[in-house]
């Protein structure tokens, strides 16, 4: 049992180093999709927000699809289909073979899922700032663009924040399906190391405990912003 | 002195501004029409690929995915909702070990990723093959589909258990405290005024787990298992027709959009009695 540890060390002998590796890729991968994903989900959010029906329709089919279908169908939609769709828009012009990036594909896959969700967050943020809070902007003459940068935007990130921290754990989580795509994320990473030294019992509990960790330290973090975008308010 | 009774009548209602061409407005349909193309391609593509051996081919083997996803769903939320009961208890009991026992349980289940928990069971238990053998229990982990199951229960007794605990802690202390004065056993006030209380707050996230679970159970194709993703990914390496990932994303959809509308409609039912007679 215990010689067996020595597999995790770095180096050439152990396998710690590729582990290492596969971590920095699954949390790059994790915080690229991060800005992407939120921006988006909070331009979902103002379209479902307005007054205009066919913006909101809109809207809602986009929501609708990317939270129905599975993580990991998008992720072959986005990867294999647009391989071909970009296969077939280079084609039009020159006869070069190109390949979809398996990084740029699962931060597409798992941003379209992440703003999916997330605009639903921000939508009942915004549904919990008072109506009156945008009109008395209004009243003291801000333009519209103001309104949402002083008065609503600052009081949304308080409201949305535990949403969207749960969301970046699962987020966190739903990295590892890019391994499937040959992605060399941790949970690759120990495949590979679990076929070369059939431990895998070892090598498996050891990845489940580095993703726990991860969550830990997140929820440390997120617990430190939460604080800071709530010290105006009263402490119950 | 004659009244004058029209300052009361309600006026005329203005009429309506005429819709003006804004910006969202144009946005709006401009993305609506995007949607439309979109959707048109997409038929088009299916009709235009339309090949009728494809499909006598994969068609069956895709509806018997289809089948076998159901199948793993409705059996893992089901022995899931079993194991979920005792760890909400569990989680709120009053002995320390016991509560951190079950929190330890849930937060191993709700932080890792499901794949991570699949490949801990399905290589995991291959690597204690003698010893299964010996005792007995390896004709249970040499078939994927069991891992798949055991895996996919416990992950969602976690997720079930964590919701449980939530909606049994949000019932009002005073339902407890007069069923005490009653009279009524432990037993008795837990199952006929905590959990039915408790379960109508837990119908919605329910609802909404088992959703995660229909999607969730596509990462089973990657152990094997023909499931919908599992066929589709099969036929499309065979014939190199992006078409069948177009089948399967409807087919996913519309069964976790069938959900979701049944889902409701219960939910809409078992509340009945908490709506006003105006509402609707």
């Amino acid at each position: 049992m215990w010689e067996s540890l020595g597999l995790l060390s770095f180096g050439a002998e152990g396998w710690g180093d590729e582990l290492a590796h596969g971590l920095k890729i699954t949390v790059l991968l994790a915080i690229s999709t991060l800005p992407f994903g939120l921006a988006l989900g909070l331009l979902v959010a103002l379209a479902k927000n307005s007054n205009e029906r066919s913006l909101v329709l809109a809207a809602n089919i986009y929501t609708t699809i990317f939270r129905g279908l599975p993580e990991l169908l998008t992720l072959f939609i986005v990867y294999y289909g647009g391989q071909i769709a970009l296969q077939k828009l280079i084609g039009l012009f020159s006869d070069v073979y190109v390949e979809v990036n398996g990084f740029v594909a699962g931060m597409i896959a798992l941003g379209l899922v992440f703003s999916a969700f997330s605009s639903e967050t921000f939508l009942s943020a915004f549904r919990g700032i008072p109506k009156g809070q945008p009109e008395a902007g209004k009243a003291l003459g801000l333009s519209s663009f103001q309104r949402f940068r002083l008065v609503v935007f600052p009081q949304l990130v308080r409201l949305a924040l535990p949403g969207l921290s749960n969301l970046w754990l699962v987020l966190l989580k739903e990295t590892s399906l890019v391994s499937i795509i040959a992605l060399d994320d941790l949970i690759r990473k120990t495949h590979l190391a679990v076929g070369n030294t059939k431990e895998p019992l070892l090598f498996y509990s050891v990845a489940c405990g580095i993703y726990l960790i991860i969550a830990l330290i997140s929820s440390k973090g997120l617990n430190a912003i939460e604080l800071r975008v709530n010290r105006g308010q009263e402490r119950t | 002195m004659a009244l004058d009774n029209t300052i009361d009548q309600p006026g005329e209602r203005p009429a309506a501004p005429p819709k003006t061409w804004s910006a969202a407005r144009i946005t709006g349909f401009v993305l609506c029409g995007l949607w439309a193309v979109l959707g048109l391609l997409l038929v088009w593509s299916l009709i235009r690929g339309y090949d009728a051996e494809l499909l006598e081919r994969y068609a069956p083997r895709m509806l018997g995915g289809l089948w076998l996803t159901a199948k793993m769903v409705v059996l893992s939320i089901m022995m899931g909702s079993a194991l979920a009961l005792p760890i909400a208890l569990a989680r709120i009991s009053t002995s320390k070990i016991v509560s951190k026992l079950a929190f330890g349980y849930v937060y191993f289940f709700r932080g890792t990723p499901l794949l991570a928990q699949l490949f801990l069971t399905y290589y995991g238990a291959g690597q204690f093959r003698p010893f299964m053998e010996d005792i007995g229990l390896w004709w249970f982990f040499k078939d994927a589909f069991n891992c798949v199951m055991l895996a996919f229960t416990l992950n969602t007794a976690a997720y079930q258990g964590e919701i449980l605990k939530g909606a049994i802690q949000s019932v009002p202390k005073g339902q407890r405290e007069a069923a005490l004065t009653l009279g009524l056993s432990g037993p008795v006030t837990f199952f006929k005024i905590i959990l039915p209380q408790a379960l109508i707050t837990a119908l919605r996230p329910l609802g909404n787990e088992v959703i995660f679970m229909i999607k969730g159970s596509a990462i089973a194709s990657v152990v094997t298992i023909l499931d919908l993703m599992g066929t589709t990914k099969l036929a499309y390496s065979r014939s190199y027709d992006f078409n069948v990932y177009v089948w399967a994303a409807i087919l996913y959809l519309s069964m976790v959009e069938t959900l979701r509308y049944f889902w409701d409609r219960m939910e809409r039912y078992l509340t009945r009695h908490l709506r006003m007679p105006n509402e609707n």
